[in-house]
């Protein structure tokens, strides 16, 4: 470095897309240095996706590969799907978070590390022998940016007398400012953040943005680096936008639904991950008359939701797979006395524990029959994070209608992924009727409506509509207990009825990209739309003739579904399971449908679909 | 002076028209009948009674009140009840539970209503015995009890309720007995009057699985013997000719004759210590050759949970936090011209 500061002039390079990754200890705040970023980038006006990974220990062993945490985005001046499948840049805090996420980053990447932490303890804790950043494998492929990020922290807070581990842990902020600098991002949504977040202590609100500063300085004035880059805004639908994750896209549309039922509504849960912040976000809207119920264990969570939903509110209970497990019997109770009733099931990697933090498609069959007896509960899924408010509306709108429990799925990937989101307004949204039965002329509690087969919604407090249900099988229409093997046979007929015929009352599927006829239609559901979208693009690209369809309705299925199958060659469906959409597929429409099953605890790759459907294309 | 337009109701306004199908000379009987009468007496619309039970012989018990009832699943009636209560805090829930539905397979949502101070009754009929599987011991059966399933003998130490539900925190506790139908009628109205969890254990006989198991307290011989009726701010005497008290030696009940004795035990239910209930509660059961005490051993007022809940609800809504379209709103936004 030349001893008198001479302004360098760095040249602007502009790219269309960028996929970076910060990792690091999960004490090294990569979440929500990830968060951060993408607020930025968000107030850009780039697309972006993005996908966190943190393990499921709060605090591994540090410096250990099972405590590296990482948060990656995708961004981009035009309409991208997916948090992409290849790094651009890789920024590693220590050896740990090297090795665990070097794989994924593109021959020619940038890799940007934090060379203080590349001490012989911490290359030794991970079974690296010698230092990889020296090793021509690494050199050669890939181009490497060693950066003293921990001791130009420490020189940055010098003078301000701070303790060891608040100097260590502001570190990640020197990794924030240097990004900004090399996406010329701007710094101020940051410093709003900080100011705000770290009021009340204005020692660490000063380390925090003198550090930031410091790397986004350490980009700009040394030469490191020696030009950075800049990604356009996309070209967006105008109108007002929020970043939101799948979770928080949940919670809002639960409050959605709330204000445009009018009903009161109580969320029994227990917390389990990637369920939880569900419970926590809506227990923060009290105001509202929002009722969250922090249960004993996960069959008082929904059993206090069907009480709430039989006393004439609306209960929900958020979970995850083996929270399904217990509420099981539940479920079925809701079946049977046919309530209204939202079982939330974010799905993470299985069986048993499985793996908490990471993402599966995995409980499909379960959310369909994992029951006793006949038990028809209607399914849907939401594709993307901003979906699961639309879907959750759909959700109670299905439940209220037609006097059901409603399995409302997510996983983890949607759960914590995040995207922009188009704000609607509140008079857009669908109008949900909800009929409370007065009228006692006529009334038995399994009268049903003759179109949609749903019973009356008649709750104590209504006097002369004093009645009893349970789970011993019903007469029609009285409801009284009944063992008459030809009234069990109509009721079970019944109920499936009632549901199957939700197919009349559910928009038909429609071609999402290509035509509609040709050789391979992609079939998907849930959170695998962004990377079938993608995937497709590149086909269509590379002349096939593709197209693609997604399911939100899972039972019963959108109508057209068979029809649609039907005019292409091949059928794909990828899923993050062995096979279990496939399953239904082909039992329901003797289609030869093929699978991409790939269950890593990771979205799937679009390069995987493209590959796929080339083979099936050949 | 206020008229009351609460219709006036009887008995017979509480009997449903479904045909009550418990074995002939069951328990039940006498406490389905002992229920209705007091329903009508408690000047609460017949509509916002609402009945919530698990399953068991017990829990058929919804079927045959004619009220609004969920017989739902095997030990989970609190839970149902929880949700019940909380978004219409206006109804008078009641959760009917046996030995098995209630201490067995939902001894986990038994502590916890209670520690919370659900606004319920919780009427646990302990027959100790399980019934509708047909005579499997249950968790109040004595130890050594020989059933289908223990045929040696159980080696499980039984579990006593009242016991169970004062070390959750209850609020009010009771103890009451099939046979006696005027006691139990006064036991149900108080715990009908109380505010937050209510329990009340009942002995009930099941004459074909498990016959005579209360004798001692219901056979006119031996009952006084066995037997110390509570009231609350009066001596514990019992006996054929009131011959007998209980006194407190440090934390255990000695048996004293009344003549010439000083101090006999006084009542305390009011007392914010659970200790001298726990002591009551255990006394010839837990702790045999002592009389069982019969009545409200324990009655204090706390918070109930709905009370809580809405409180809550009420100290948020004086600082809203915006309308669902500031919701919708929040956060970090940007907009895209």
């Amino acid at each position: 470095m030349s001893t008198t500061q001479t302004k360098i002039v760095k040249k602007t390079e502009s790219l269309e897309e960028a996929v970076i990754r910060f990792a690091g200890d999960s004490g090294d705040g990569m979440q929500l240095t990830g968060g951060q970023f993408t607020t930025s980038t968000a107030i850009v006006g780039n697309d972006l996706s993005t996908l966190p990974d943190y393990p499921a220990e709060i605090r591994a062993p540090a410096g250990s590969l099972a405590g590296v945490s990482g948060f990656q985005i995708h961004f981009s001046s035009k309409d991208i799907h997916t948090p992409g499948d290849a790094l651009d840049v890789l920024v590693a805090m220590n050896p740990a978070a090297l090795k665990a996420n070097l794989q994924d980053l593109k021959p020619g990447g940038m890799l940007i590390v934090n060379t203080n932490a590349f001490t012989e303890t911490n290359l030794k804790k991970v079974g690296y022998a010698k230092n990889p950043l020296e090793e021509e494998s690494l050199t050669t492929k890939y181009q490497i940016f060693s950066v003293e990020v921990t001791r130009l922290t420490q020189n940055a807070l010098e003078d301000l007398k701070l303790s060891a581990k608040l100097v260590d842990r502001s570190k990640n902020m020197f990794a924030l400012g240097l990004m900004y600098w090399l996406y010329s991002r701007p710094m101020e949504p940051t410093i709003e953040w900080v100011k705000k977040k770290f009021a009340g202590k204005p020692d660490i609100l000063e380390a925090n943005l003198r550090v930031l500063k410091a790397g986004y300085h350490f980009g700009e004035t040394t030469e490191t680096f020696i030009s950075h880059f800049e990604i356009k805004q996309a070209e967006i639908k105008p109108g007002k936008y929020r970043n939101i994750t799948g979770n928080e896209a949940t919670v809002l549309g639960i409050i959605a639904a709330k204000e445009v039922t009018g009903l009161e509504l109580f969320l029994g849960s227990y917390p389990i991950t990637p369920a939880s912040d569900i419970l926590h976000e809506l227990s923060r809207y009290k105001y509202l008359g929002i009722k969250t119920f922090q249960a004993e264990d996960e069959i008082a969570a929904i059993g206090s939701a069907i009480g709430a939903s039989f006393a004439g509110g609306f209960g929900i209970t958020t979970t995850s797979g083996p929270g399904v497990c217990l509420k099981s019997e539940f479920i079925n109770l809701a079946v049977k006395t046919e309530l209204p009733l939202i079982v939330c099931d974010i799905q993470r990697g299985g069986p048993s524990t499985g793996l908490p933090t990471k993402t599966e498609q995995a409980d499909l069959l379960q959310a369909l029959f994992g029951r006793n007896g006949e038990s028809p509960v209607p399914v849907i899924a939401a594709s993307t994070p901003s979906d699961c408010f639309e879907t959750m509306l759909e959700a109670f709108r299905i439940a209220i209608k037609y006097m059901t429990p409603v399995f409302f799925m997510s996983d983890g990937y949607l759960a914590n992924g995040s995207e922009p989101w188009f704000i609607p307004s509140v008079s857009s949204l669908p109008k949900i009727e909800v009929k409370y039965r007065k009228e006692k002329e006529g009334f038995a509690p399994f009268v049903r409506d003759e179109k949609t087969l749903a019973r009356p919604w008649a709750i104590p407090g209504t006097c002369g509509l004093e009645h009893v249900v349970g789970g011993l099988e019903a007469e029609q229409v009285t409801g009284r207990v009944s063992y008459d093997p030809v009234n069990h046979d109509a009721m079970v007929k019944i109920r499936a009825k009632k549901i199957a015929n939700i197919e009349n009352d559910i928009p038909e599927l429609k071609i999402l990209n290509g035509s509609d006829k040709g050789d391979l239609l992609i079939l998907g559901w849930g959170s695998t739309l962004g990377s079938i979208n993608a995937a497709i693009e590149k086909l269509l690209e590379n002349g096939h003739k593709v197209a693609n369809v997604h399911l939100r309705h899972l039972n019963p299925f959108p109508k057209n579904l068979g029809a649609v199958l039907k005019n292409f060659k091949h059928v794909l469906i990828p899923e993050v399971n062995l096979g279990q959409l496939r399953l239904l597929v082909r039992a329901r429409y003797l289609v030869d449908a093929q699978g991409l099953n790939i269950v890593s605890g990771q979205p799937l790759k679009v390069r995987d679909i493209v590959e796929a459907a080339e083979k099936l294309l050949k | 002076m206020v008229i009351s337009e609460q219709p006036k109701y009887t008995k017979a306004d509480f009997e449903s028209d479904n045909d009550v199908r418990w074995c002939p000379g069951c328990g039940d009987y006498a406490i389905l009948s002992a229920v209705q009468q007091v329903m009508p007496q408690l000047g609460i619309p017949k509509e916002k009674f609402v009945f919530v039970s698990g399953i068991g012989c017990s829990s058929r018990f919804p079927y045959y009140m004619n009220c609004y009832g969920f017989h739902t699943i095997h030990g989970r009636a609190l839970t149902v009840a929880t949700g019940v209560k909380s978004v219409n805090p206006e109804l008078s829930v009641w959760v009917i539970t046996g030995d098995g539905d209630g201490l067995s397979i939902g001894g986990n949502h038994f502590l916890h209503a209670i520690r919370r101070n659900q606004d319920f009754k919780i009427l646990l009929f302990n027959n100790k015995i399980y019934g509708l599987t047909k005579g499997q011991y249950s968790p109040t059966s004595e130890f050594g009890k020989k059933t289908k399933s223990t045929p040696m003998g159980s080696i499980d130490t039984p579990i006593n309720p009242i016991s169970l539900a004062i070390a959750s925190g209850a609020t009010f506790v009771a103890r009451t007995v099939d046979k006696n139908v005027k006691h139990m009628m006064d036991i149900l109205k108080q715990a009908a009057e109380h505010k937050g969890t209510a329990f009340v254990e009942i002995y009930q006989n099941c004459w074909v699985f498990n016959d005579n198991a209360f004798v001692s307290y219901t056979d006119k011989d031996v009952k006084s013997d066995n037997s110390v009726y509570l009231e609350d701010g009066k001596p514990l005497i019992f006996g054929n000719n009131h011959e007998k008290a209980i006194k407190l030696n440090g934390f255990h009940p000695e048996i004293i004759k009344v003549a010439g004795s000083n101090n006999p035990l006084i009542h305390d239910a009011k007392s914010e210590d659970r200790g001298l209930a726990y002591v009551l509660g255990q006394m010839g059961v837990e702790n045999p050759g002592l009389p069982v005490a019969f009545g409200v051993l324990r009655k204090v007022q706390r918070p109930t949970y709905q009370e809580l809940l809405y409180g809550q609800e009420e100290q948020a809504k004086q600082k809203p936090k915006g309308s669902l379209e500031q919701i919708l709103n929040s956060g970090d936004t940007w907009v895209v011209k």
